[in-house]
């Protein structure tokens, strides 16, 4: 006999923590229990619902009326005010630029990499395991990195000084590592007696089995490379018009705030600051990408972080 | 080891034969070689090079000069930082941020994943855990965007304050405040998001416990306490140990966005000491060293409460 949605449902909320025995105080508990996690994730999304509002709001609304959620006279001012000038569109432009390839450029170094380490019957395979572990544990740190990108490699107000010194989390490729040592062998040996090679066998075999977690990890390095501002900050500082969204953001909305004589204010590009409606609809318009991608990532990330809490 | 050495022998053989069989073997995988080689060329010179170019911090360098052409002058730098006599208020300034993060961030997700287990209604938990986990995806230039834009002098906050307590409080540009904005910004952001590991923890308690706690007249809060709470003890003390780790790192990305010049004695961490002296104003190896102070410490802070977690019979990082 199978169990009924219902009887599954009241199976799963017997047991556990909560138990079924609904006394007085488990009651109370229930209750305190259920206003103060409505509380929390509403003082989680308050600020963004606030901004959204106020974006719409005319600049005399915001100055005169103390808190509002839905504004009074609603107004596209601020979101005509940003696209009138090409600079947040083409900021905008560079961000998906990044986020594109350098999405593709990690997934690939990612893969191919995890692909040969998976296989254990590569010679040397320990060495290049603990190379990739130790780097783990230790790094240069800043600035060994910054003379390496900056002066060796001289790859200031290039993209690839965004794209490239990221291409691998280590810890990602460990993770794809293991997947990739969980699929049958059985599969591959099939396609290598039909004469494919180990790259052949990786395109037509493995990659088609792996879709979910590269969709995991493609999300993961996207939304990084979507929030990413410090590389694009310390090595395109003299290329304005490569700058990422991040990058804009925080010089007009961050300096432009805060007062002369700031560490941050002998940037020689600094700003006026704009009115309040204007900031909130760049913050708005910056959040948007995220937030249409949401769904997706939701669906992905937990069982991301679970493969990498059991196996990493 | 010579136990490895014998069996690599017996698999590989020795002498000549060692040699024919690994070149056989390199033919043989020459594919998984190219594949490899990419990934190879990455970790080389994005990751070891730089640890490479750590020999900076004990040279004056130069970047006209070049690494190995750059004059070599031993611990000066070292030398240097603890003579500066402020030194020990950046060491400060991260530590109490340090502490502040544990004692105030760190039981944050526990407590919220504690209460999401409580749930009753598995639908509205999901809901709730949606509504939670969209602020570790925005990124910090955002979260502190926002925090300007309402706490700002126009902001929404600044204004509140002003009305309730009859004066204003500058939350942006004050040595008092910094602190709490930065751990109030980290909670945000990131308490609903590190409740899934603890959640993890908690799907593998055995329900029997809580039925035979039932059975003895324990209530929720104590089943809480003697049930739940010692199941996920050991990943309690797993994060502790990640978090003692990086007690020296404060998040420079986070902290430069929010340091300026009115709350510069709070905001001057080794962190932020490491941006402005290396990447703003050019002192290379004097930033590099303090840099390899800094990844020094860490490795021993990491290691020493691994072995404070195994004394206290946890399984601990390794």
């Amino acid at each position: 006999m199978t169990e009924t949605k219902k009887q599954k449902k009241v199976r799963q909320e017997s047991s556990g923590p909560v138990g079924q025995n609904a006394t007085v105080s488990s009651r109370i508990f229930d209750v305190l229990n259920y206003v103060i996690l409505t509380l929390i994730a509403f003082t989680t999304i308050l600020p963004f619902i606030y901004i959204i509002g106020a974006s719409f709001a005319t600049e005399y609304e915001l100055a005169t009326r103390p808190m509002f959620i839905i504004p009074r006279d609603v107004t596209l001012d601020a979101y005509r005010y940003i696209f009138s000038s090409n600079k947040i569109a083409s900021a905008f432009g560079n961000s998906i630029f990044i986020t594109f390839f350098g999405t593709l450029i990690n997934l690939f170094f990612t893969v191919t990499m995890a692909y040969a380490i998976s296989k254990t019957r590569l010679r040397g395979r320990n060495f290049f395991l603990n190379m990739v572990i130790f780097s783990m544990f230790f790094s240069g740190g800043m600035i060994p990195s910054y003379i390496v990108i900056a002066n060796i490699l001289s790859l200031k107000d290039t993209y690839w000084s965004v794209l490239l010194p990221g291409a691998i989390s280590a810890y990602n490729m460990m993770i794809v590592k293991n997947f990739f040592q969980g699929i049958p062998q059985e599969l591959e040996e099939s396609a290598s007696i039909d004469g494919c090679n180990d790259i052949g066998i990786l395109w037509k075999i493995v990659l088609p089995l792996s879709l979910p977690v590269l969709a995991t990890f493609g999300l993961f390095y996207a939304v990084g490379h979507w929030n990413a501002y410090f590389g694009a900050m310390i090595y395109m500082s003299g290329a304005r018009e490569k700058w990422p969204l991040q990058v804009l953001l925080r010089e007009i909305i961050i300096l432009a705030n805060a007062s002369a004589g700031d560490l941050n204010a002998m940037d020689p590009n600094f700003v006026q600051p704009p009115e309040q409606s204007i900031k909130m609809a760049v913050i708005v318009v910056s959040t948007v990408p995220i937030m249409c991608i949401y769904p997706f990532l939701q669906k992905y990330f937990v069982k991301g972080v679970m493969v990498g809490a059991l196996k990493g | 080891m010579s136990k490895k050495r014998e069996q690599n022998k017996a698999v590989y053989g020795t002498g000549k034969r060692y040699w024919e069989r690994l070149r056989s073997d390199l033919i043989r995988d020459k594919w998984l070689y190219l594949l490899l080689f990419p990934g190879l060329v990455y970790f080389l010179v994005f990751k070891y090079l730089p640890m490479w170019g750590l020999v900076i911090a004990f040279e004056n360098y130069v970047p006209y000069s070049g690494v190995l052409g750059s004059q070599w002058v031993g611990w000066k730098w070292f030398e240097y930082f603890f003579k500066f006599p402020s030194w020990t208020r950046y060491l400060t300034n991260t530590l109490i941020l340090s502490v502040m993060n544990i004692v105030f961030y760190f039981p944050a997700p526990i407590i919220l994943a504690l209460l999401l287990n409580e749930m009753r209604s598995l639908r509205y938990k999901k809901i709730l855990q949606t509504l939670l986990y969209v602020p570790h995806f925005i990124s910090i230039v955002i979260v502190v965007s926002i925090t300007f834009v309402i706490f700002g002098s126009s902001g929404i906050v600044y204004k509140l304050t002003e009305q309730l307590l009859g004066h204003s409080i500058n939350y942006l540009g004050s040595p008092d405040t910094f602190r709490w904005m930065i751990i109030g910004q980290t909670i945000w952001k990131e308490t609903g998001w590190g409740t899934i590991i603890f959640l993890a923890a908690l799907t593998n308690v055995d329900t029997q416990l809580y039925e035979a706690a039932m059975v003895d007249g324990a209530g929720r809060l104590r089943r809480l306490w003697h049930i739940t709470l010692p199941a996920i003890r050991s990943t309690i003390v797993l994060m502790l140990i990640l978090r003692m780790g990086s007690m020296l790192d404060t998040g420079y990305d986070h902290l430069i966005l929010m340091a300026n010049a009115l709350n510069r004695s709070a905001s001057q961490t080794l962190d932020v000491f490491v941006y402005q002296q290396g990447i703003q104003q050019g002192q290379y190896s004097y930033a590099a060293a303090i840099g390899l102070m800094k990844s020094i410490v860490s490795v021993i802070l990491v290691v020493s409460s691994n072995k404070i977690a195994h004394a206290m019979g946890e399984q601990g990082l390794y």
